[in-house]
């Protein structure tokens, strides 16, 4: 099994054959049963491994493999969003993270499965077909970002670049038993990243531990003048790991608890935070009254943004074109109906409905409003008299059986409920493994102030210390 | 509700062609999907502002300063159809 | 002719070419010579990931038009998503603006039909990208395909928009003419070059819906179509057919217009703000834009009158552009201002005119040296419009032409002995102006001119052969 990225550091550093280690894990991949992957990168792959043998590098990943989520640009890669629109699309451009990762040394090893254009909670909705859970193969990885998320929990690659926009990072973290970090809106350049909804996503780490999680930040956070919405980063992650929880207030939202949840996922959270309480923190009932109307807000902003931002796939400068040319309008609206699946055409014609002419203000800007009092309650239990950070479940039950709620898209934007008010609030927050139930992992979401992600990462980082989830693997994949 | 008509007529804004055997779907999805959301109406906004970006910048630049572009071939390089050079379209009607 | 029942507004939209990058990225604005598709980058032709980041000097373009044209700058403005399906528009939605626009509720003088002046409102002035170009193969009904080229994707545009205030074609053009010319004086756009300005005209009949004659490129096309609206929606009229709301294109070489072919949908652009952009404080901008200002046509027409003691014709002619302009106030600063603004107004343009090339082919250096020719009676000024149009068509300097085509003022005696010749050997048109033929004259004073090969100053030479003429004694 692939150790932690300090361990493999230490190996490369030492002498270990990168070659040999991308080697064993692109085997690995082909033997896979998981369909972790769309596209591999082998020879590039492979290829930097060796010059890094022959001339090691240094830098905070250097000769480090990683995995990429498919809907972040890699220039000469495929980036296909998981979609038949993109199917061989290849960016001549790398996203600001891809650059950054490469500027530390690391070497990319393909890309990941995902659900098409990020849209969904369990990556069923790839046109490639969906990713197992390595800890039970009927059932899914989460979404969107499974694949990143199973590549890392069955040992497919050591670490792996996610998107989250509603949940994407931390519920596939959450299924899988690893460490998912959503940053703060801002913290990470969206440059490079195809966009859902530009206005709640972000890019972040899906790892093995905490600290690869701090790792993988110190690396991409951080202002890119090429997106406007980019924030400077104080940076400090690896450095504030170590602080502990003593004297920290978690605030306990009672809103994430009871109704819905599974009462083995509500055990599991309420042993973590127990478990906290030993370390030194103390914890606090907390509300969040306008929880349960985020769901639909997040939905019609998210939906609204993507009408828009994906209408420019019409296969004129990239991606599909079929059959014999008519007028312009229809000749993209048959590419645009073949190369969507099913859940992205609704999400697009539901978006373009919310935002058409006599309905903006009953849904947009009405979305829009209850953003603000969402956010406003994050503020308020977060603020300077109130709690440190916030504790909750990730989801409210484990993995679910593929096929099981994709029929009722309605059943599975509900998996949503604890990961999409974070996204309209902008607040960062992590999910690390918490317990298991029949075997399955459960995730306990950490939730900080804007920009505090080192408050975040400490108090996952003790946590995990003092538990054994991150030590256990898979039985399927061992 | 949401009728086939609406359907049809987003469709066509949205440039993506639903085939009448899927109208059926669309309809009962999004009517129930809409019904969800008509849960807001519940909450008085009337004096809330819109939160439209949660990240407080202004006035973000770049300098007017000339940056090197692609070349034909690599601005080309995904296209599936072109001509001497252009991007070849369908005709416009 | 004004019309009372004619109502015409105009969008104009003015590339700001004179930016080294376009509004959104750093491809360079330097596109119109060059092969397709070579000026654009992952941001301007929309990748999948791309994001936009505004350029400033952009910014400050927009908000000097806006004072120039009188508008109030908006203390927060922001950008919107305007979206749409064309094939040149990469993202399938331009960035603009909608509410909160850069400027608004401004005001322009022009000269209306009447001969009074007139003041047009703008609505507002605001930003957004330009869409790339298609190219046709045909005409744009009967093309089996189309090509788009997307070097002009992303080029900053800044769109004027007026009240209907405008009353005939002519206006319209005055309008257009008067607007280029502040802008040229304000040093953000080129108008020469193809693309610079594109406009959008309005025109109803009161009491009718209007028509929208989309996307003309000269002032020339906008007057013409604007011409043959009036006449089809009048004709109509009177045939008893309604206009309808409706847009139409202007057929350039038949001179019509024509319906573009549309959906019964309307276009439901659902704006919404840019996500990824961040809205604009720019009030405390305004201060130092206004003072940097550049003195404006209007002001720099009066101020030519009161320094040169110019006529205000002459002012306003030298005034209609910048360059002109400044080529007559780097002359006066060498040569009579009162001189230099006859021959720049009345002779140097209508020779530029005809040849239809701008003043920066002719050297101010040569002008000031033909002035001064003139003043010291080297040359007729018959002889220096020759100059002129000699440096004109094949270049060189004005004392080699001279030289060249012998175009040296005859010296006074040479004219006198001429005239004395002349006088003598036409003795038919001598005795015939005696007998009150006065037209007589132009015949001796034709040969004065043959005997001295054209050198002569001809109203010189009038004047001494009659003075011949009536001095010789007898009956």
């Amino acid at each position: 099994m692939i150790a932690m990225l300090k361990d493999l550091r230490g190996r490369l550093g030492a002498g270990a054959s990168a070659e040999e280690m991308v080697s064993a894990l692109l085997e690995k991949i082909k033997r896979s049963k998981l369909n972790a992957y769309n596209n591999l990168s082998e020879e590039s792959a492979l290829e930097r491994a060796r010059e890094f043998d022959r001339s090691p590098w240094t830098g905070l990943m250097a000769g480090v493999p990683i995995a990429i989520k498919s809907c972040i640009s890699t220039r000469g890669i495929e980036t296909n969003c998981s979609s038949r629109i993109l199917s061989g699309y290849v960016p001549p451009y790398d996203a600001h993270v891809i650059e950054r990762l490469k500027e530390e040394g690391a070497i990319i090893v393909g890309k990941t499965n995902m659900d098409e254009f990020a849209m969904g909670t369990s990556t069923e909705s790839s046109y490639f077909g969906p990713t197992r859970n390595p800890w039970d193969l009927d059932r899914v990885p989460g979404g969107s970002s499974g694949g990143s998320a199973a590549a890392v929990a069955a040992g497919e690659a050591p670490c792996a670049l996610g998107s989250d926009t509603g949940g994407s990072i931390r519920c596939p973290a959450s299924f899988c038993g690893i460490v998912g970090l959503k940053p703060t809106y801002g913290l990470v350049s969206r440059y490079g990243l195809v966009s859902y909804a530009n206005s709640l996503e972000q890019i972040g780490p899906l790892t093995l531990s905490v600290e690869d999680a701090a790792l993988v930040m110190e690396v991409i956070a951080g202002h890119d003048p090429r997106d406007s919405t980019s924030v400077k980063s104080d940076g400090g992650y690896l450095s504030g790991l170590d602080g502990g929880v003593k004297g920290l207030v978690l605030g306990v939202p009672k809103e994430y608890f009871g109704e819905g949840v599974d009462p083995l996922v509500e055990k599991s959270v309420w042993d973590a935070i127990s478990r906290l309480e030993e370390l030194g923190a103390s914890w606090k009932e907390v509300s969040l009254p306008h929880t349960k109307y985020a769901l639909a807000a997040y939905y019609i902003i998210a939906m609204s943004e993507a009408s828009s931002n994906l209408a420019r796939f019409d296969g004129l400068r990239y991606g599909l074109r079929f059959g014999t040319d008519q007028d312009w309008h229809s000749t993209f609206s048959e590419i645009r109906a073949a190369g969507f699946g099913p859940e992205v055409k609704r999400r697009i014609l539901l978006g373009t409905y919310a935002l058409s002419a006599g309905y903006y203000g009953r849904y947009y800007l009405k979305a829009l409003k209850v953003r603000t009092l969402i956010k406003q309650d994050f503020e308020r239990a977060l603020s300077a008299g109130g709690a440190d950070v916030l504790v909750t479940p990730t989801m409210p039950f484990p993995a679910f059986k593929i096929g099981e709620r994709i029929e009722d898209p309605l059943s599975l934007y509900m998996a949503d409920v604890f990961t999409v008010p974070i996204n309209l609030a902008g607040v960062p927050a992590i999910s690390v493994p918490c317990g298991f139930a029949d075997g399955l992992p459960i995730g306990l979401q950490i939730i900080g102030r804007h920009f505090d992600e080192v408050s975040v990462l400490r108090a996952a980082k003790a946590y995990e210390d003092a538990t054994p989830y991150s030590e256990t693997v898979p039985k399927e994949v061992a | 509700m949401i009728t086939g008509e609406d359907v049809d007529h987003i469709s066509w804004l949205a440039s993506i062609k639903v085939a009448e055997e899927e109208l059926e779907g669309f309809v009962a999805s999004f009517n129930s999907v809409l019904d969800y959301f008509h849960q807001l109406d519940e909450l008085d906004t009337e004096d809330v502002e819109p939160t439209y970006r949660v990240v407080d910048l202004t006035n973000v630049f770049r300098e007017d300063e000339v940056r090197e572009s692609m070349s034909q071939e690599e601005s080309l390089s995904n296209a599936p159809r072109t001509e001497n050079g252009y991007f070849k379209s369908p005709r416009i009607v | 002719m004004a019309e009372k029942d004619v109502i015409i507004g105009l969008e104009v939209h003015v590339q700001l070419n004179k930016l080294n990058s376009k509004l959104f990225c750093g491809c360079s604005t330097d596109y119109h010579d060059s092969p397709p598709n070579t000026h654009t980058c992952p941001v301007c032709l929309g990748l999948p990931g791309t994001l936009p980041v505004l350029n400033r000097r952009a910014v400050e373009y927009g908000i000097r038009v806006a004072l120039a044209l009188n508008c109030e700058i908006q203390g927060e403005t922001l950008f919107y998503r305007k979206n749409y399906y064309y094939p040149d528009l990469p993202k399938a939605f331009q960035i603009t603006q909608y509410d909160f626009p850069l400027g608004l509720g401004g005001q322009i003088l022009i000269k209306g039909e009447d001969g009074e002046e007139k003041t047009i409102r703008i609505t507002r002035v605001h930003m957004e990208e330009d869409p790339g170009r298609l190219v046709h193969a045909g005409t744009i009904d009967r093309a089996k395909y189309s090509m788009v080229d997307y070097n002009r994707c992303g080029m900053a545009l800044l769109e004027v928009v007026t009240e209907p205030d405008l009353r005939s074609p002519k206006e319209a053009r005055s309008f257009l003419d008067k607007l280029r010319n502040i802008l040229e004086y304000l040093d953000v756009f080129n108008g020469d070059l193809e693309g610079a300005m594109r406009i959008d005209s309005n025109i109803s009949l009161v009491g009718g819906e209007r028509a929208e004659v989309k996307n003309i490129s000269s002032h020339k096309g906008v007057e013409k179509a604007l011409a043959y609206e009036i006449t089809r929606q009048r004709s109509a009229r009177r045939r008893g057919v309604a206009q309808v709301q409706e847009t139409r294109h202007y057929d350039e070489l038949r001179g019509i217009t024509v319906t573009i072919r549309t959906k019964e949908e309307a276009h439901d652009y659902r704006y919404f703000p840019e996500p990824d952009l961040v809205p604009m404080r720019i009030a405390d901008w305004v201060p130092r834009v206004e003072a940097e200002l550049p003195e404006l046509p209007d002001a720099k027409r009066e101020r030519f009158v009161l320094e040169y003691g110019i006529a205000d014709d002459h002012a306003k002619s030298l005034t209609s552009e910048i360059r002109v302009a400044n080529f007559y106030e780097d002359v006066a600063k060498r040569a009579s201002p009162r001189l230099a603004a006859v021959w720049i107004a009345d002779v140097l343009k209508g020779e530029l005119n005809y040849r239809d090339v701008t003043i920066d082919g002719f050297s101010p250096d040569h002008m000031v040296d033909i002035l001064d020719m003139i003043e010291k009676g080297k040359i007729t000024e018959k002889g220096a419009v020759e100059v002129i149009r000699t440096i004109l068509d094949e270049g060189g300097d004005p004392a080699a032409v001279v030289a060249a085509k012998g175009l040296v003022r005859a010296e006074d005696d040479k004219v006198l002995e001429a005239v004395r010749a002349a006088v003598e050997e036409c003795g038919q048109a001598v005795a015939d102006y005696r007998s009150g033929n006065e037209k007589a004259v132009n015949f001796i004073v034709g040969m004065v001119m043959k005997k001295t090969r054209g050198r002569a100053d001809p109203g010189e030479a009038n004047r001494l052969v009659k003075e011949a003429l009536d001095g010789m004694g007898g009956a």
